[in-house]
């Protein structure tokens, strides 16, 4: 099935020496990030978590990134696969959890599940299932500010397929035509499920370019830096803040498990062993790390202090969501109109 | 009290909410140009600024979401399409965010927006000009539709729906615009969700809805002459339907005529006739009847339009077939004084 391999693989080490206290936070942020989604993995098969869930462990750098370098009471918006995002802008945990488990305590009282999160008291204003579709609302969240001149940002992720809808264009134009205090970040993975990039855009496109060619400063950076997406994405902030206009940043990453579900799927043709395992010595994870050890700005009982302390937080939200009631079923009958 | 069109009560109405509430912005394709959306919005930039109230780019559903968006943070769009048929292209950000954001994210946070979609009818408006979709858009759980036939309702339903914490569809009819009456000035609301009786009569109900009510007060007009009495009950919204004012209506006729300005097959005018049928069966004095759009596309010549629509003398037609009653509802037809694509002589298109 594949004659090359699809996915473009950064070359070299990644940025160090940013200051410890940030280093050291976008790194807690993905292990704590990574911690929710293996857990999430590892308990999948318990038929609790009813509803389709997508997991984005090895793309954790870009949530990390973008999350530390947005205020609290900044928007977000994302997608079908929004754990990252959501928890990276401070959404409620156990909340997340619950919701995945369609009990009562969940952020969207068990109406949405994993493809539809929320917590607006974080600045995250939603995620949906339908690709492209949160970008016009998050430009609308954009015009919001401006009317209300109250120096937010909005942030929308979105992947590289989403770059082939229509709506994308659209948003972006407008976004560019009103200088909208809009971030548009692009977690191009290469896949939209099983349909690699060289199946769904021209050889050679740079989705950066085009999105740059509709009238917004564009650039692209490695998704598996956090440091770099950190660097890149505060000056954007900062930036659309002064009251620039929008700018648009994409990612280059990799999604290590399956498109939809805990397992891995290497095996099944549409990508190869070899592919996957070249990003995974790309862990974001694991090469900030390396750094942090290697020129002694954290030590490794540290390390294993935010694994133990994002550990035994996602274990605690396990157990707060397995043990909530489930809704009322009267309650699939109310809530249509406010 | 004075009279003023069906247009000028809309624009009215806007101009009241936006005077009220500054959160309120209208922006559409054409709103700002020298035709005002058939004088819908004219004046309004200059009076509200260019901020409030904008043309937009040629993006019917990043718009959408936009309004969506600007929602979530209190503003209250008011979207405007000059023909329904544009919004189309628009279907992902209403049907999959606007009606569902309440419901889905577990009734956290409502999208107080209102989209205004122009109907089309006749004058070669043709198969993509001319769409009724209202039937559609009431089987979207979450969407409230409303579609008022007189001026009056006109101006007190658009500043209900602008004001209403729900995304509401507005549909007016073209052939409308123009219709005038008597409207109250300043801010006044008619509720969304109820019908109105128009007449009251005796012996048949005719269910309506937009322009349709129009051609049945034409045809009832005949039928008085000829000694029928039928009950008008003008429906205005269409989603959430005022079921108790239509079946009171027809526990007293025995007898239905569900009108419809949409094609036949799943019409709004289907779903009274079937509710009615399942809840009124006993009340029934025989099987109610449906008059609606044929389920084809509408043409461009007016050589096949010739009859294509339904007109007054049809739903008296089918009124007196009903009482089996011989009238000569052809007398209607021949009294109209002007082509039968047009809604008067003050309509000479093109659009």
């Amino acid at each position: 099935m594949n004659q090359r391999n699809p996915s473009v693989i950064p070359a070299g080490l990644p940025s160090g020496g940013a200051p410890s206290s940030q280093a050291k936070a976008l790194l807690f942020s993905m292990k704590r990030i990574r911690a929710v989604e293996e857990t999430i993995a590892s308990r999948y098969n318990e038929q609790k978590m009813r509803c389709p869930t997508h997991l984005s462990i090895g793309q954790e750098g870009i949530a990390a990134g973008v999350g530390l370098a947005l205020n609290r009471d900044d928007f977000m918006m994302s997608t079908h696969r929004a754990h990252a995002h959501y928890l990276a802008k401070g959404g409620n945990l156990p909340a997340m959890i619950a919701e995945i488990y369609g009990k009562v305590t969940g952020c969207c009282r068990g109406k949405g599940g994993s493809m539809h999160l929320v917590d607006e008291e974080a600045g995250f204003m939603g995620s949906t299932a339908i690709v492209g579709n949160t970008i016009p609302v998050a430009v609308g969240l954009g015009l919001s500010i401006k009317l209300r001149n109250t120096n937010q940002v909005s942030c929308v992720f979105f992947g590289d397929g989403a770059t082939e809808e229509g709506v994308f264009y659209e948003s972006v134009s407008f976004a560019a035509l009103k200088k909208l205090p809009v971030l548009f970040i692009c977690e191009n993975n290469f896949y939209s499920v099983y349909s690699p990039l060289r199946v769904r855009q021209p050889e050679g496109r740079k989705i950066h370019q085009l999105a740059g060619s509709l009238g917004l400063p564009a650039s692209h950076g490695d998704g598996n830096d956090a440091v770099r997406v950190y660097d890149m994405a505060r000056r954007a902030v900062d930036g659309i803040r002064r009251g620039a206009g929008p700018q648009f940043l994409e990612f280059t990453t990799y999604r290590w498990r399956e498109h939809c579900g805990p397992n891995f799927d290497n095996d099944i043709g549409y990508r190869t062993e070899d592919e996957y395992l070249a990003w995974k010595k790309r862990d974001p994870i694991v090469m900030l790390q390396e750094s942090l050890l290697g020129d002694g700005r954290a030590t490794r009982e540290e390390l294993d202090g935010m694994a133990a302390t994002a550990q035994a937080e996602v274990d605690g939200a396990f157990a707060f969501a397995g043990q909530s009631p489930f809704p009322d079923p009267s309650e699939a009958y109310t809530g249509v109109f406010k | 009290m004075r009279s003023i069109s069906f247009a000028q009560a809309i624009n009215e109405a806007l101009s009241e909410a936006m005077r009220q509430d500054e959160r309120v912005i209208c922006y559409g394709l054409g709103v700002d140009d020298p035709k005002g959306v058939f004088g819908t919005t004219l004046g309004l930039q200059e009076k509200f600024g260019d901020h409030r109230v904008f043309d937009m780019p040629t993006a019917e559903n990043a718009m959408t979401g936009v309004a969506i968006g600007a929602s979530l943070n209190g503003i209250r769009p008011v979207m405007t399409h000059q023909r329904l048929d544009f919004f189309l292209l628009a279907m992902d950000q209403l049907v999959n965010n606007a009606a569902k954001w309440h419901y889905m994210f577990g009734g956290r946070r409502s999208v107080p927006i209102t989209i205004r979609l122009i109907l089309g009818r006749g004058w070669g408006q043709g198969p993509t000009h001319s769409q009724n979709l209202q039937a559609w858009f009431a089987h979207i759980p979450g969407l409230k539709v409303v579609m008022p036939t007189t001026a009056e309702d006109a101006k007190g339903l658009l500043l209900s729906s602008i004001f209403d914490e729900n995304p509401v569809v507005f549909l007016e009819h073209r052939w409308l615009h123009n219709v005038q009456g008597h409207v109250p000035e300043g801010d006044f609301r008619i509720p969304i969700g109820k019908a109105h009786v128009v007449r009251e009569g005796a012996d048949v109900t005719i269910v309506s809805m937009s322009y349709m009510t129009i051609e049945a007060l034409h045809a009832m007009e005949f039928l008085e002459k000829n000694g029928v009495s039928c009950e008008l009950v003008d429906l205005r919204t269409v989603s959430p339907l005022d079921w108790d004012t239509v079946f009171n209506s027809v526990k007293k006729t025995g007898r239905l005529l569900a009108l419809d300005t949409g094609s036949a097959t799943g019409s709004v005018a289907g779903e009274i006739v079937a509710r009615v049928s399942m809840g009124l069966w006993s009340s029934l004095k025989q099987a109610p009847r449906r008059l609606a759009m044929p389920d084809f596309p509408e043409p461009t010549s007016p050589a096949l339009t010739q009859g294509f629509h339904v007109r007054a003398e049809h739903i008296a037609r089918e009124v007196a077939e009903m009482l089996g009653k011989a009238i000569d509802h052809g007398q209607i037809a021949a009294q109209r004084k002007h082509p039968h694509d047009v809604p008067g002589n003050w309509f000479n298109g093109p659009f």
